[in-house]
């Protein structure tokens, strides 16, 4: 199968360890990845912080990219950028009086899926260390982001791929559904409330013990991550596909108290 | 036509002049009990005394017994002009019952004051719903008015175990509107402080249910 | 929802009263955050509610159908709001009551305040209102003349304290016993002076109190849950009895009522009985409901009005996106399930309406543009948990989205805002502008993170940014942020990969059939996953919650939440 990926800008820009794994994983699985070189963004940012009509050229860009290409299906490491995919991109089109784009829009929404569903759901992934040879001997804790629950209904799909992961012990969360506080722009604009919320969060992942914190959004992961590493904890943040990743000839190497991108 | 009525009806009709429009509601919900009717009664008594009602069974024969016990052997207590006189036990010297005459408008209706001094009220019921352990009262002969079951501290309430359904739309279905409702799920109870949850504000503190087999 | 351009802008009236944020809410949550006790009890208050709230709705297997059709009941009256307004008024006058319309708070209060005049008495008693608190009918009766006693007991803790409610179903939940007690003790005459503070205590001193009042007073003033235009018949929810109270011993009832509180037939109260106090309280049912359908000769008052108010509620209505928080019920789920609510309390909102209703109804009762109501729908992480719960599925994210752009639109005066004085560009609009420019092509974006590795320079040796200016400095007061890579993915693959063979359209897999042949794999893993892990997975729950992941899965494949 030909996957497109859609990197989304934050891991594009701050975790391609996180794009990469992607790869890694898909091409294990036999499958052929592509990049379409002109995406950027989900338009998500713009929209969520009321800048209807920033976003439209950022919907079209998106669009068009991802038009360029002839592909199967198309895969984001984020549940976040593929809900603002599916529930606001049209929205942005249509409100710049451009149907066209709108209805082309909708079209590869509808083909783009998040990572965990797309494993689960279109290729059948059941169990991560059979099937992917994933290997991760650490204490691992998970937080379940909004958007990917809430707007894309992923249930348990992160966190039982997790599961699965040869030498991997969970520790549930408490408060596993409880938004982290990101929230975009919202983490500057209302920042009290959402530092007391990461703050928060980030006492329940050290109360667990474990010595990793996954989910499924860097954005989020960053949030919490950013939290832990202010109060100088040892726990890392990392995206599961980079979990899923690691095998036992390429292990994940956790590098410290801050974990070093690339 | 009033102004303000005028106006305000023009203001609506401004704003839906986008010609937004909406179909009539459909009902998937569950309307008709699937389960037996002692299963409904177990339900309902599951739920009463969940939320802190007194429940006792009872036939026609045993009733006025039970009530007797519930009121204890002093009381004063209100009944309704419709209730079955057959329920009740006969008045001791100590244990009495006032005949409210169901309006104010009529002769031997009690007043508030009266209705304060009394220690209990027996009504029956209309319907009761299992699921959510409501009581209905829709102000029959045999309930009363509102304010009788209202302000004395303690109400006993018959319950005939026909008048039993699993569901809110079908006890909706047996009450009429051409009369006042009162709906009761336990006795009077609030939580406003810190949630913690106390039996009996300003309704009846004691609600003592009689299921009439 | 469809809709026709007409091209011509609706006119609207704005509400009043007690619907305006006063203070930016970041500035006043950031105060509120401070109060240690504040976020406990918020905190334990929202947690046991929030629980009760799930189990409850977790036992009914058609939550979901009833949310469905309180959703197109709702919208059904919207739709439908002239005629079934005129039909309500026509049943109920048949009945024997009065009929007043208010245009806006004030005339609402002033149309009260005739009523009880009219009746020579100088002091009413109330049942907790939501209506009543929008249009400050209590502190209007109190200049002129007239003494307004609260008898929910959380409002009398409210009223004695000279405090305002912090939430909808328990509008004292920032105090705790103590302070209660003590406001008791200073303000209740011939109480007990050495009372506890045992709630059951403190509820028994209320009943005392209030027994007289209820027994001799002559005016009472309510809101409404409902009013069914079919039969003219209205209906209040309560827990207390003191509703009960209010609305049989008195001889004149006013009630207050909402223009959007209609429901078209007594066969739809079946459904929101069942919706509004599991999503409220948390209970199968609340302790009492009454319903009554105009004046009963006999029993209860004789002497029966109902002011219907506006109150920038048709200023809701004519927001084609923002219409659907009239469809409010006012049950507090939205709030109950709000992390940033439980974090800055209801205060922080300004308005009468607190948490994401708020959030999202005030700034349209009052207009985008009016006090600080702008600064409420950016009062959410957009998580989604207030959706998710809310018995007539009000999608809070969009509507919260949808008042952000209208703010953005009001600052730079475009769209319906053409015309207005355009505020100065903020640092906001500066980054937007730039982020726009930066994610319209791909080319700008490969080039931007050419310079990743410079901005190493600034992270310095602990490899991390614990401080940046400006409006984002908002971040780094509560985090750190990484080191940036040296390379980004699009360059990496770039120079790695590139590129792709061109193909035709009809060699694509058919993806939905993919989807159809994997159905059970969900179910599969969910097992695999258990079993890893050494869970138990044979249990009823575990096979409950495997029921639900199956739907669930149907959910994500199908992509529609909700």
């Amino acid at each position: 199968m030909r996957i497109a990926l859609f990197s989304t800008c934050i891991v594009d820009g701050m975790y391609p360890r996180t794009a990469r794994a992607t790869v890694e994983i898909l091409e294990r699985l036999g499958h052929e990845v592509v990049y379409p070189p002109g995406q950027t963004c989900c338009s998500q940012m713009h929209v969520n912080s009321g800048y209807f009509d920033d976003a439209y050229p950022v919907v079209k860009n998106h669009v068009e990219s991802f038009s360029d290409w002839d592909w199967d299906v198309a895969v984001a490491p984020s549940g976040s950028c593929v809900a603002s995919l599916r529930h606001q991109q049209a929205m942005i089109a249509r409100r710049a009086g451009d149907e066209a784009l709108a209805i082309k829009a909708e079209q590869i929404a509808a083909r783009t899926f998040e990572l965990s569903n797309l494993l689960i759901d279109i290729l059948g992934i059941t169990d991560a260390a059979a099937q992917l040879g994933s290997y991760f001997p650490e204490h691992v804790t998970y937080h379940s982001s909004c958007h990917g629950m809430r707007m894309l209904g992923l249930g348990t799909r992160q966190q039982d791929l997790l599961k699965t992961v040869e030498g991997l012990k969970y520790t549930e969360l408490e408060g596993l559904d409880q938004c982290c506080g990101f929230g975009g722009t919202f983490s500057f604009k209302n920042s009290d409330v959402s530092g007391a919320m990461v703050n928060d969060k980030a006492d329940a992942v050290e109360a667990t013990g474990a010595s990793v914190c996954s989910g499924g959004d860097c954005s989020c992961l960053m949030n919490i991550g950013g939290a832990l590493s202010r109060r100088d904890s040892e726990v890392q943040t990392i995206h599961f596909a980079e979990i899923l990743a690691s095998t036992k000839e390429n292990p994940l190497v956790i590098t410290g108290p801050v974990q070093l991108a690339n | 036509m009033s102004d303000a009525k005028s106006v305000i009806l023009g203001r609506i009709r401004s704003a839906l002049s986008d010609g937004f429009t909406a179909p009539e509601p459909v009902r998937n919900y569950r309307r008709v009990s699937q389960i037996s009717q002692e299963d409904t009664i177990e339900m309902l008594i599951d739920r009463l005394i969940d939320y802190k009602a007194n429940v006792f069974q009872a036939t026609e024969d045993t009733l006025a017994s039970v009530i007797a016990e519930r009121l204890g052997e002093k009381s004063t207590y209100v009944i309704p002009v419709g209730l079955k006189d057959s329920w009740l036990p006969a008045d001791t010297a100590d244990r009495k019952r006032v005949v409210d005459s169901g309006s104010t408008l009529k002769e031997h209706a009690l007043s508030h004051r009266e209705l304060d001094e009394v220690d209990a009220v027996v009504t029956s019921s209309t319907v009761s719903c299992a699921e959510t352990g409501t009581i209905f009262l829709n102000s029959n002969p045999d309930e009363g008015r509102r304010a009788i079951s209202l302000v004395p501290d303690h109400h006993i309430c018959v319950v005939s175990r026909d008048s039993v359904v699993e569901l809110v739309p079908e006890a909706i279905e047996r009450i009429t509107y051409e009369r006042p409702v009162t709906m009761i799920s336990g006795p009077s109870a609030t939580s406003d402080i810190e949630l913690i949850r106390v039996e009996g504000v300003h309704g009846p503190r004691t609600l003592d249910v009689i299921i009439l087999n | 929802m469809t809709s026709i351009q007409l091209g011509m802008p609706k006119v609207v009236s704005y509400g009043e009263g007690n619907i305006f944020e006063e203070i930016p809410f970041p500035k006043y949550a950031k105060e509120e955050l401070k109060n240690e006790q504040l976020r406990n009890n918020l905190r334990f208050v929202t947690h046991a509610i929030r629980g009760k709230r799930s189990k409850v709705t977790a036992e009914l297997p058609d939550w979901q159908e009833l949310r469905t059709t309180g959703e197109q009941t709702k919208n059904y009256v919207l739709a439908h709001l002239p005629e079934l307004l005129e039909e309500f008024e026509r049943n109920f006058t048949a009945r024997g009551g009065h009929v007043h319309w208010a245009r806006d708070a004030h005339e609402a209060n002033q149309i009260a305040l005739d009523l009880i005049r009219a009746e020579g008495v100088d002091e009413i008693i109330k049942i907790k209102s939501m209506a009543t608190a929008e249009t400050g009918l209590n502190e209007f009766l109190e200049e002129n003349g007239i003494n307004a006693i609260e008898t929910d007991l959380a409002e009398e803790i409210v009223q004695l304290g000279e405090d305002r409610p912090s939430h909808i179903l328990v509008p004292a939940i920032h105090r705790n016993r103590r302070e209660i007690r003590d406001i008791f003790v200073k303000k209740i005459e011939g109480i007990n002076p050495d009372i506890s503070d045992e709630p059951a205590e403190l509820a028994e001193a209320s009943r005392n109190r209030l027994r007289e009042k209820f027994l001799s007073t002559k005016v009472a003033v309510s809101g409404v849950n409902f009013g069914i235009a079919e039969t003219g018949t209205m209906t209040i929810v309560e827990s207390e009895g003191n509703g009960r109270m209010c609305l049989t011993l008195p001889d004149t009832l006013i009630s207050f009522m909402g223009i959007e509180k209609l429901l078209p037939t007594f066969q739809d109260y079946e459904t929101f009985l069942q919706l509004l106090p599991r999503s409220s309280t948390g209970e199968r049912m609340n302790p009492y409901t009454s319903m009554w359908t105009g004046v009963t000769p006999g029993d209860g008052p004789q002497n029966l009005h109902v002011i219907l108010i506006d109150n920038g509620r048709t200023a809701v209505l004519a927001d084609e996106l923002g219409r659907q928080a009239l469809r409010c019920i006012r049950c507090s789920a939205c709030m109950n399930v709000c992390p940033v609510y439980e974090r800055a309390g209801g205060h922080a909102y300004g308005s009468t309406y607190p948490g994401p209703i708020g959030a999202i109804l005030s700034p349209q009762l009052s207009g985008i543009e009016a006090a600080h109501n702008n600064s409420l729908p950016y009062a959410s992480s957009l998580c989604g948990a207030c959706y998710e719960v809310c018995p007539v599925k009000i999608n809070f994210p969009e509507v919260l989205v949808h008042l952000r752009s209208k703010d953005v639109d009001s600052k730079k005066a475009v769209g319906e805002f053409a015309g207005n004085k355009k505020a100065a560009p903020t640092q906001m609009d500066a980054m937007m502008y730039g982020a726009k420019k930066l994610f319209s092509s791909g080319k700008m974006m490969s080039l931007a993170e050419k310079g990743l590795p410079m901005s190493r320079l600034i992270t310095g040796k602990k490899h991390k940014i614990s401080k940046l200016p400006g409006i984002v400095s908002g971040w780094t007061d509560y985090r750190d942020i990484p080191e940036p890579p040296k390379e980004s993915f699009r360059n990496w693959w770039k120079k790695e990969k590139a590129g792709a063979p061109a193909r035709d359209t009809a060699a694509r897999v058919d993806i939905d059939a993919l989807i159809a042949a994997n159905k059970g794999k969900l179910e599969e893993l969910h097992a695999n996953a258990a079993k890893a892990q050494g869970e138990e997975s044979l249990t009823a729950a575990n096979d409950a919650k495997v029921a639900k992941l199956a739907a669930e899965a149907k959910t994500a494949s199908t992509k529609e939440n909700a």
